[in-house]
């Protein structure tokens, strides 16, 4: 079949005009489909790391124990002992579980925290908050708090304290000012505010604040364990299989982020979709590009396919001479669009240097292989019947013309 | 001298009902080998389409065909290729040359379609049969700046690249000037006498029949003469 494609080829450079177009208009399609997936793979890598990029990927929380009853005979309860103010629900062994969730594939980070309630207190001024006491050296495991500092600096340590910017303003407070803060189960502690982060989360910003681990401790009478562990990974999508790996691995209720945010995957399937469909139609494009002008062609040709046939060319033969134009004409158009595509992406900052205001396109998300193989695959396909018709071609009535 | 194409009670017909023409009716005809035949006779009196159905172009409606020694009326569409590719060869009034092609590429096609790609020995063998016609100075050029004597030349080169055994020639000459085509007949009248090619040559021009040593002549669809 060496001789069909130089025939093949020879069609192609004998027209150079008609093939540069016709590469052009397949180069074209590439280029639409390349950027729509760029577009979309990054819009919604954007969305993702806005909406759960600063947040756990797979959390193991502390269930609460049932409060001890009581219970007579004849099944009647008959007392049930109050929920002791220190006794918060822990991880006792999250020591012995931290390094070990490490090892999982994919984890990147495992930050083991005691949440709680508290109030912040500064002067006459009283502040509902929710405590975070983290590992000093892993306070951006999982927020990305260094990140985000607004003043001062993110490291915790024994009578530190960082909260957020709104916190700030609405207590007035300034960074090296000491600060009262009490937990829900009344302990209370004087500490020092060192950092003054902005997330642009208004709920973050105007009411969470974080403290060191030890600090936790003390505030909620926890002097063993934790009362969650905070697991990131490199894939955020990979966090339903890590889960499970990981429930599997130390029994504990590993639970992942898609858990709970149904609406937003939905949204996301909605904005894949819509970009499957106009991927879709640029292939369509393609296709129908490619047949009407190799459609053309067979016409053009016929009196030269006709020769063929007389002199002993199978039907077999003028077939693969068109459908090898086809595969040869989406290869071209496929290379050129793909890398005419890449170059406009290039512009563009990285999928970790989106900013508001510019377009999130994503350069690692082009699907360059798939956009080349999809068009050669559609070319070809749409060679089929040109090809086809081709071959049918009456040598008397075409070599008569 | 023994048979080399044998047709007997041949018949063409084209349409059906009331639009039905029939072309040849009933034509009997044979060739020897090594035959340099004229096949005469007025416009519509069935010339071509004999021409056609002896190059396994196109079949009879009815009859026999036979040609060295297979029945080609039963034969399927791929077998008649590959035969016609390897014992018929053809040359045309326009000698449709294909026009993105060099003189030798279009010589050496029948072998290389056949082989799949373009050997040597093709080449050599085109080369050859392009020297042989007076071209040797126009092997790689492109066919379509060929004059029109040149294209013919070229077009008998290609018919007889696959040493076929029978060369059917459709007013090779009717395109040309009387010098052009008394060179074309002159090359043909060599290659019959030096490598026994059969040859049917169909055409009007009675300069061009007497230079033949058998005129055959049809008429209404049958040989006549």
């Amino acid at each position: 079949m060496l001789y069909a494609l130089k025939i093949a080829t020879r069609y192609l450079t004998a027209s150079k005009a008609q093939t540069a177009l016709l590469v052009t208009g397949v180069a074209v399609g590439v280029f639409i489909f390349i950027f729509m997936s760029a577009l979309i793979g990054g819009l919604a890598e954007f969305i993702l790391s806005r909406t759960v990029g600063d947040i756990s990927h797979v959390t193991i929380t502390a269930e609460d124990r049932d409060p001890a009853i009581l219970v007579h005979p004849d099944g009647a309860v008959l007392a049930v002992a109050e929920r002791g103010r220190a006794r918060t629900a822990a991880l006792a062994e999250a020591a012995t579980w931290t390094p070990l969730i490490e090892t999982v594939p994919g984890v990147i980070a495992v930050s083991p925290q005691i949440t709680g309630a508290g109030f912040l207190t500064r002067g006459a001024q009283v502040a509902q908050v929710s405590v975070t006491g983290v590992d000093p050296g892993r306070e951006s495991a999982i927020l990305n708090l260094a990140g985000y500092m607004h003043e001062g600096a993110v490291r915790l340590g024994a009578g530190r304290i960082v909260l957020g910017q709104r916190l700030a303003d609405d207590l007035s407070l300034r960074l090296g000012q000491t600060l009262r803060l009490q937990s829900a189960v009344g302990v209370s502690a004087v500490l020092t505010l060192t950092g003054i982060y902005s997330t642009g989360n208004g709920m973050i910003d105007a009411s969470s604040v974080f403290v060191g681990l030890p600090t936790a401790r003390t505030l909620f009478a926890l002097p063993q364990g934790v009362t969650r562990i905070e697991i990131k990974l490199a894939d955020l999508n990979a966090a339903d299989a890590t889960a499970l790996r990981i429930r599997a691995l130390t029994g504990l209720d590993a639970v992942p982020w898609t858990d709970g945010a149904e609406q937003l995957m939905e949204a996301l399937n909605a904005q894949a979709q819509t970009g499957y469909f106009l991927k879709s139609f640029a292939l369509i494009t393609i296709v129908i590009g490619v047949a009407s002008s190799l459609l053309l062609s067979t016409y053009r040709r016929r009196p030269e396919i006709g020769i063929m046939r007389a002199m002993g060319a199978g039907q077999g033969f003028v077939i693969f001479v068109f459908v090898t134009q086809g595969a040869l004409i989406g290869l071209m158009g496929g290379l050129f669009g793909a890398a005419a595509g890449y170059l406009a992406l290039l512009p563009f900052p990285s999928r970790d240097a989106f900013e508001p205001g510019t377009l999130p396109m994503d350069i690692t998300q082009g699907s360059y292989g798939l956009a080349i193989t999809l068009t050669v695959i559609g070319a070809i396909l749409a060679s089929i019947l040109p090809a086809r018709s081709a071959a049918r071609v009456d040598p008397v009535t075409a070599i008569g013309q | 001298m023994t048979a080399l194409v044998q047709v007997s009670d041949l018949v063409k017909t084209f349409g059906t009902g009331e639009a039905a023409t029939r072309v040849l009716r009933g034509l009997r005809l044979t060739l020897e080998t090594g035959e340099m035949a004229a096949l005469l006779g007025p416009s519509g009196s069935g010339k071509s389409t004999l021409l056609t159905i002896l190059g396994t172009l196109m079949k009879p409606t009815s009859g026999r065909h036979v040609m060295l020694g297979l029945d080609l009326v039963a034969a399927e569409d791929a077998a008649l290729t590959e035969f016609r590719n390897r014992h018929i060869g053809f040359v045309f009034q326009f000698h449709n040359l294909l026009p993105d092609f060099t003189a030798l590429e279009n010589v050496i096609f029948p072998t290389a379609v056949r082989e799949g790609r373009e050997t040597a020995a093709a080449r050599a063998r085109g080369r050859d049969l392009l020297v042989r016609m007076g071209l040797a100075d126009r092997v790689d050029f492109p066919s379509a700046k060929l004059s029109g004597g040149q294209k013919q030349r070229v077009a008998v080169a290609r018919a007889l690249m696959n040493r076929p055994e029978l060369v059917l020639a459709d007013e090779p000459t009717g395109n040309l000037d009387r010098t052009s085509a008394m060179q074309v007949m002159d090359l043909i009248a060599e290659i019959n006498r030096d490598e026994g090619t059969t040859f049917l040559i169909s055409t009007h021009d009675e300069k061009i029949a007497s230079l033949c040593r058998r005129q055959i002549v049809v008429g209404d669809g049958m040989v006549t003469g």
